[in-house]
């Protein structure tokens, strides 16, 4: 958050506003007190009984009216989004991944993975928040992007890739929430932020602990040990500067006072909005740039410092068993 | 192991045979003919250095960021530490990492060119891909040139985590502000494109190109066969399959591909107008 700070000329944790700023957020890793290994917060960013997006969207916002379709092929369940309204902020576009608390809604939802049309239908909608100059929330909760066939054939990585780049542009301040499971790709679609945040339990992943150990150890049951190898957990997603901040849980998990969990995330969500809305659209936009540009790690050593590593000569390479 | 790269890893070998013709050739012969089957035109991989020489006139290539290296972010190990894999594959490749940047020359158009390379670790994309890829647009952006991108990757690079999903979002937001600009961007896809890749920069494309036959698709194969249990059609994730359903422009057989660049590159060429500012 510290472009966004500098943008306000923030000198205290107070601020300039009328509302502390930071309410009960988590801002710094060092702060953190190891809870939960990470195997521990996949069991629960995974937990049934987590709040999922819908019962959050009720509980945070009033008179939500969701908005179906994406006006070319289908409405996908497992993409929910439309206009609500919230506390001291007013009307705000919101789009989330639902994923089911039973087996049947799982199935009826795909389990929270989005088909091609989900992500086209979310791009509608950021378009809408754009045009109406609506502040967008998002909620991310998904396993990952739907991978069957039907899927690739209506082109799930060209959809993905354009929610956002639409996301990367769009004119209108943006808070991400990750939810409870942030898989890859298809969360970042809709992940894109000024401001993103994750509960305290929450994971976020290039790739799932289960799909990393069958790769990369050849074994399934190797998922444990993916999971910390990973470092997918809230905890280390803020020391890696990927997420803003940590919306603190019950000490058992959102899911045994999803009350008080959803509490948290109103008054963390009214707080960023207050802030982004003051900041002029092109500062924001600038600083939105900056916040992705420099998240990664490289290691550029001075012109000339370090001698170049020569290829291999053949002869070595071919008398290398294969 | 894909038959491409056996021929490069055993060069004692003087021929090949042909996947798909059974037809043997000599490497030599194959080099020359820039990895393409003489007698059926299939398509083996061909390396970045090489597919440079193929696109850009000749000498006017100059790289840049030649020094950039990964860090150990996560201090990731698996079955060896990320610091020896990446080592490994330096020596093996005699690259820094999965993508050569450049300004270069094509039928006379200064272009930016960045090349995937599928032969450092898979074409991975970490935060060095995403960091190389990203100083390319944004030289083109200052440059107002071209921008073009080969890519032949498996997607993004699980040994930097959360971190190389995150250049995902680098290089589209790059790639937005030379949208915003009105400078065209190239993407042309090779085998194989896939996961991260094809799902950031490989699928935004004012024009998007796929060689013949390449794999281009989201999901890992056995993923999606995994989740219908059954087998997949053949010919699913190809060239010619995306480019039936919608997702690219054409698909170029690599004798042609040069050419093909530079038609458009005139085509999209900044119009007097646009010049104008830039006086
Ligand atoms: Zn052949």
């Amino acid at each position: 958050m510290d472009v966004v700070d500098r943008l306000l000329g923030k000198k205290t944790t107070e601020g300039n506003g009328h509302l502390p700023e930071d309410a009960g957020l988590i801002t710094d890793a060092a702060s953190l007190t190891a809870q939960r290994t990470p195997w521990q917060s996949v069991q629960l960013a995974r937990e049934l009984r987590r709040p999922h997006s819908i019962e959050v969207i009720d509980g945070l916002f009033e008179k939500f009216q969701e908005l179906h379709g994406d006006r070319g092929y289908r409405d996908d369940p497992a993409v929910v989004g439309g206009i609500a309204e919230l506390d001291g902020v007013g009307p705000v576009v919101v789009v989330a991944q639902q994923r089911g608390s039973t087996t049947e809604e799982n199935i009826a939802r795909s389990f929270g993975m989005p088909y091609p049309e989900g992500y086209r239908k979310a791009i509608r909608l950021y378009r809408m928040a754009e045009k109406f100059h609506l502040p967008l929330v998002t909620l991310v909760d998904t396993p990952g992007a739907y991978p069957g066939p039907e899927a690739e054939e209506r082109g799930q990585a060209e959809a993905i890739a354009k929610s956002i780049a639409t996301m990367c542009g769009l004119q209108t301040p943006i808070v991400a929430i990750i939810l409870g499971e942030g898989g890859s790709g298809g969360a970042l679609a809709l992940a894109v932020g000024d401001v993103v945040l994750a509960l305290q339990n929450a994971i976020y992943s290039v790739i799932s602990p289960e799909g990393a150990a069958a790769i990369l150890w050849r074994s399934a049951t190797e998922a444990e040990r993916a999971a910390n190898a990973l470092k997918l957990a809230a905890s280390d997603l803020l020391r890696l500067g990927i997420v803003d901040g940590l919306i603190p849980e019950p000490a058992g998990g959102a899911h045994t006072d999803p009350q008080a969990t959803i509490g948290a995330i109103k008054s963390a969500l009214i707080v960023q909005l207050d802030r982004l809305g003051r900041i002029p659209i092109a500062d924001l936009l600038a600083a939105r740039y900056e916040r992705y540009r420099h998240i990664g790690v490289v290691v550029e050593p001075l012109p000339g410092a370090v001698p170049v590593a020569k290829k291999e000569p053949f002869w070595r390479r071919i008398m290398r068993p294969a | 192991m894909p038959f491409g790269r056996q021929r490069k890893e055993f060069p004692s070998h003087l021929w090949t045979q042909c996947p798909t013709c059974g037809e043997m050739l000599f490497n030599k012969q194959l080099v020359r003919n820039h990895n393409v089957c003489t007698k059926c035109d299939h398509h083996f991989r061909l390396g970045a250095r090489e597919r440079i020489e193929l696109l850009v006139d000749k000498g006017s290539f100059t790289e840049h960021d030649t020094e950039l290296t990964s860090g150990d972010p996560l201090g990731f190990s698996d079955q060896k530490p990320y610091p020896v894999r990446i080592q490994q594959s330096q020596a093996k490749s005699g690259e820094k990492d999965a993508a050569i940047c450049g300004t270069a020359m094509i039928d006379e158009n200064a272009v930016e060119l960045a090349v995937m390379d599928f032969d450092f670790m898979g074409g991975s994309m970490g935060s060095v891909v995403g960091e190389k890829l990203t100083r390319a647009a944004e030289r083109a952006l200052a440059n107002r040139t071209p921008l073009l991108i080969v890519s032949s990757s498996g997607g993004a690079r699980m040994q930097e985590g959360t971190l190389s999903l995150m250049q995902m979002a680098k290089i589209l937001g790059a790639l937005h502000r030379l949208d915003e600009a009105g400078l065209p961007y190239f993407s042309i896809l090779t085998d194989p494109t896939t996961g991260g890749v094809l799902a950031s920069f490989a699928s935004l494309g004012d024009i998007i190109f796929a060689e013949p036959n390449a794999l281009v698709g989201f999901s890992g194969a056995r993923v999606t066969s995994e989740t219908i249990g059954e087998k997949l059609p053949k010919g699913f994730q190809r060239a010619e399959f995306v480019l039936e359903h919608g997702f690219i422009d054409q698909v170029v057989p690599r004798a042609q591909l040069r050419d093909r660049i530079a038609y458009f590159l005139n085509a999209f060429r900044p119009s007097a107008r646009d010049l104008r500012w830039s006086l």
